[in-house]
């Protein structure tokens, strides 16, 4: 199992690798680069030759990669075109308010779906089933912008009991009543886009477990519904389901950027919204490779999990 | 006073099995008609093709079939419990504990995610008590009594780490757990190799020459039973088509299907060159089946009779009776027509 879990990771370095020279090669070779966003027309060839040499923009490519890999592994992630501000502390302020909203939307999603998919699959085709199906079915369809302007409309503007935009109040940065306030409408919004699929999931795959062959034997030896559920289903239900855990880890970096940018949460949405609007290509560029290198890595875990739970796993490599 | 007694030692004496699919607006009738008893002690062995309805007939005695199937039945009664009467609750306390069921595919009958010693426990605490430890105690006693070696290690194991073989012994050693009077072993030895097949067989008799339980053995190869049953009923398009006992069946067999699937047996002594004979055409549809007799389409002897209603049971013996039109002897004469005149 050792060997597996090491084979894994290294495996992952060079998809991390290859990663990072696509989307430097991606920004490389867009038709409007860095040089234009800090440049005029109007300026002297001189004076554009003294910006690209500032910049390290004279170099050859490859050059030019190496010292942005380097500044990346060094956590310096480089400065913003249009602000002339470090992404990496810029990143340290966003990160941080995205995670705050995601991770808890993210793991209430989860146990719901977990919860509901299960009552769904273990009734199938019953009511409490067909109701739960109808509710995901609208819920994959409904888009989560959409969803959001209902909620900015029923409880901000028509019943005004909470804020539309931000974070927090000015002034009450420091109030967690304050902080929540603003919370509430974009963790539901997150929430009821996260759910659906899940739900889907969690139930397609407990139906798929309740026809399996071991069911029937379990109900010969005299099982109960509730040993049956608890004691077998559930159990590998579960497995896939804990496992897809790592396919979520890329959603903590940009897993709300819609619902961010509805509520104007100060997070990675808008910021990564304003660098594409902006061209500011370093800042698009890093959180491309954060959100892919999460990606891996979230792949990484669910591999690493399997093999730890799943005693069939344990035995190969 | 004979009758009585005779009553008392069937463990199982089912009249008149009747079970129905309902599925997207069709019915499928799997079970037409039967009716069977199981002697205390005794090996039956249930035969037919694929498809004749013997797992449903099972399913259906043990209050398994799903929501969409209904079952009737005239008289069901385990060791003098009338389990027509039971509700879904007595019946799951009867299951696993008093008759247990084994089924053909040992490679997904247990849950991948659980240990064979987990799976064993939780029947000894379920039907038996039992707390943990004794549980453990029980199940290396039970592993052991089906011959699985080093049964304390083997405990912690999980079901991919046990061959086919092994794994149906372990769906046995499940069975055994609560000692129970009838264990219904649902073809457990066709997913398995010919030489596997033939220990489970021998373990299947010894197991019950051991602990003098019924066994309903349910195959589709005739060949497998002949030394292990001591009475057959074979089985056809969801009716019993022939029972007898294993003598009156390889002997003197009086229903055309009978005698076409004992064509189709192998001789254990005659040399390997001789050709089986399979049975032309296909088992019938049971969605709309014949209004006839099942066979029907099959038998070489059908007339236009037999299209029209079902046989009667002719009786031949205490033990053996035939569901055909023709007596066993009418056939005999028949047969000899047939081959004088090809
Ligand atoms: N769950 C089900 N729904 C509908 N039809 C079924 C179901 N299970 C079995 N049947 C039908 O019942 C018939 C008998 O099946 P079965 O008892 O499994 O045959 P076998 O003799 O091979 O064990 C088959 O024609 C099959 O199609
Ligand atoms: S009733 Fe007719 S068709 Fe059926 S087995 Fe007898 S002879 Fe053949
Ligand atoms: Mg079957």
């Amino acid at each position: 199992m050792a060997r597996y879990i090491l084979k894994r990771i290294l495996t992952a370095i060079p998809m991390v690798f290859l990663i990072t020279v696509l989307c430097f090669a991606l920004m490389h070779f867009a038709p409007y680069d860095a040089i234009d966003a800090m440049t005029t027309p109007k300026m002297s060839q001189e004076t554009i030759n003294l910006i690209k040499a500032k910049y390290g923009y004279d170099q050859p490519v490859y050059v030019q990669y190496i010292r942005w890999l380097d500044g990346i592994m060094n956590g310096n992630f480089g400065y913003s075109i249009v602000t002339k501000q470090s992404i990496a502390s810029d990143l340290a302020v966003r990160l941080p308010n995205t995670v705050k909203l995601v991770l808890p939307a993210y793991l209430t999603a989860y146990f719901l779906a977990v919860v509901l998919g299960l009552l769904a699959g273990a009734n199938k085709n019953k009511r409490t089933d067909k109701i739960i199906d109808a509710i995901s079915s609208v819920g994959i369809a409904v888009p989560s912008f959409w969803f959001a302007m209902l909620l900015i409309f029923a409880l901000g503007y028509k019943l005004k009991i909470l804020p539309i935009v931000g974070m927090h109040a000015v002034g009450k940065e420091s109030s967690i009543a304050d902080f929540l306030k603003h919370f509430i409408m974009p963790f539901l919004t997150l929430t009821v886009s996260f759910m659906p699929a899940n739900i889907k999931y969690v139930r397609s795959s407990t139906l798929t477990q309740f026809s399996e062959d071991y069911v029937m034997v379990q109900r010969a030896f005299g099982a109960t519904k509730s040993e049956i559920m608890f004691k077998h289903v559930c159990k590998n239900v579960l497995l896939p389901v804990v496992t897809r855990f790592g396919m979520a880890f890329r959603l903590l970096i940009t897993g709300s950027i819609i619902t961010e940018t509805v509520f104007s949460w100060p997070g990675v949405g808008p910021y990564f919204i304003k660098a594409i609007q902006g061209m500011d290509y370093p800042i698009v560029m890093i959180i491309l490779v954060l959100s892919s290198t999460m990606v891996i890595l979230g792949n990484l875990f669910s591999d690493i999990l399997y093999c730890l739970i799943d005693p069939r796993i344990k035995e190969m490599g | 006073m004979e009758e009585t007694l005779k009553k008392k030692d069937k463990i199982l004496s089912a009249a008149d099995i009747r079970t129905t699919f309902h599925t997207h607006g069709r019915t499928v009738q799997a079970v037409r008609g039967v009716s069977l008893y199981v002697e205390s002690g005794e090996i039956l062995a249930v035969v037919g093709e694929s498809g004749s309805g013997k797992s449903v007939l099972m399913k259906s005695v043990m209050g398994l079939m799903p929501d969409n199937a209904e079952v009737k039945a005239d008289q069901l009664t385990f060791a003098g419990q009338d389990m027509l009467g039971m509700d879904q609750e007595q019946l799951r306390k009867m299951r696993g504990k008093e008759m247990a069921m084994i089924f053909q595919d040992p490679m997904t009958a247990l849950n991948p995610l659980k240990t064979i010693g987990s799976h064993l426990m939780e029947v000894l605490k379920r039907h038996r008590g039992m707390d943990k430890e004794a549980a453990k105690k029980e199940a290396v006693a039970v592993l052991n009594q089906v011959g699985i070696p080093s049964p304390e290690k083997r405990l912690g194991q999980y079901p991919h780490e046990f061959s086919g073989g092994m794994r149906q012994r372990v769906l046995i050693a499940m069975a055994l757990c609560c000692k129970p009077k009838l264990l219904i072993a649902d073809e457990p030895t066709t997913a398995l190799d010919v030489t596997i097949q033939a220990q489970i067989l021998d373990l299947l008799k010894s197991l019950q020459e051991e602990t003098g339980m019924s066994i309903i053995l349910i195959t589709h190869d005739l060949g497998v039973v002949a030394s292990l049953s001591h009475r057959i009923a074979v089985m056809y398009g969801g009716l019993l088509m022939e029972e007898g006992t294993t003598e009156e069946i390889f002997y003197t067999p009086k229903h055309p299907y009978t005698r076409a699937l004992l064509h189709a047996v192998p001789k254990p002594h005659s040399g390997s060159k001789e050709r089986l004979e399979p049975i032309p055409g296909m088992a019938p549809s049971l969605i709309d089946p014949p209004s006839g007799c099942p066979f029907a389409e099959r038998c070489k002897f059908a007339c236009e009779r037999c299209t029209k209603e079902i046989p009667q049971y002719r009786t031949y013996s205490t033990t053996q009776r035939a569901l055909c039109i023709y007596s066993g002897e009418e056939l005999d004469h028949k047969e000899g027509e047939v081959e004088s005149h090809g």
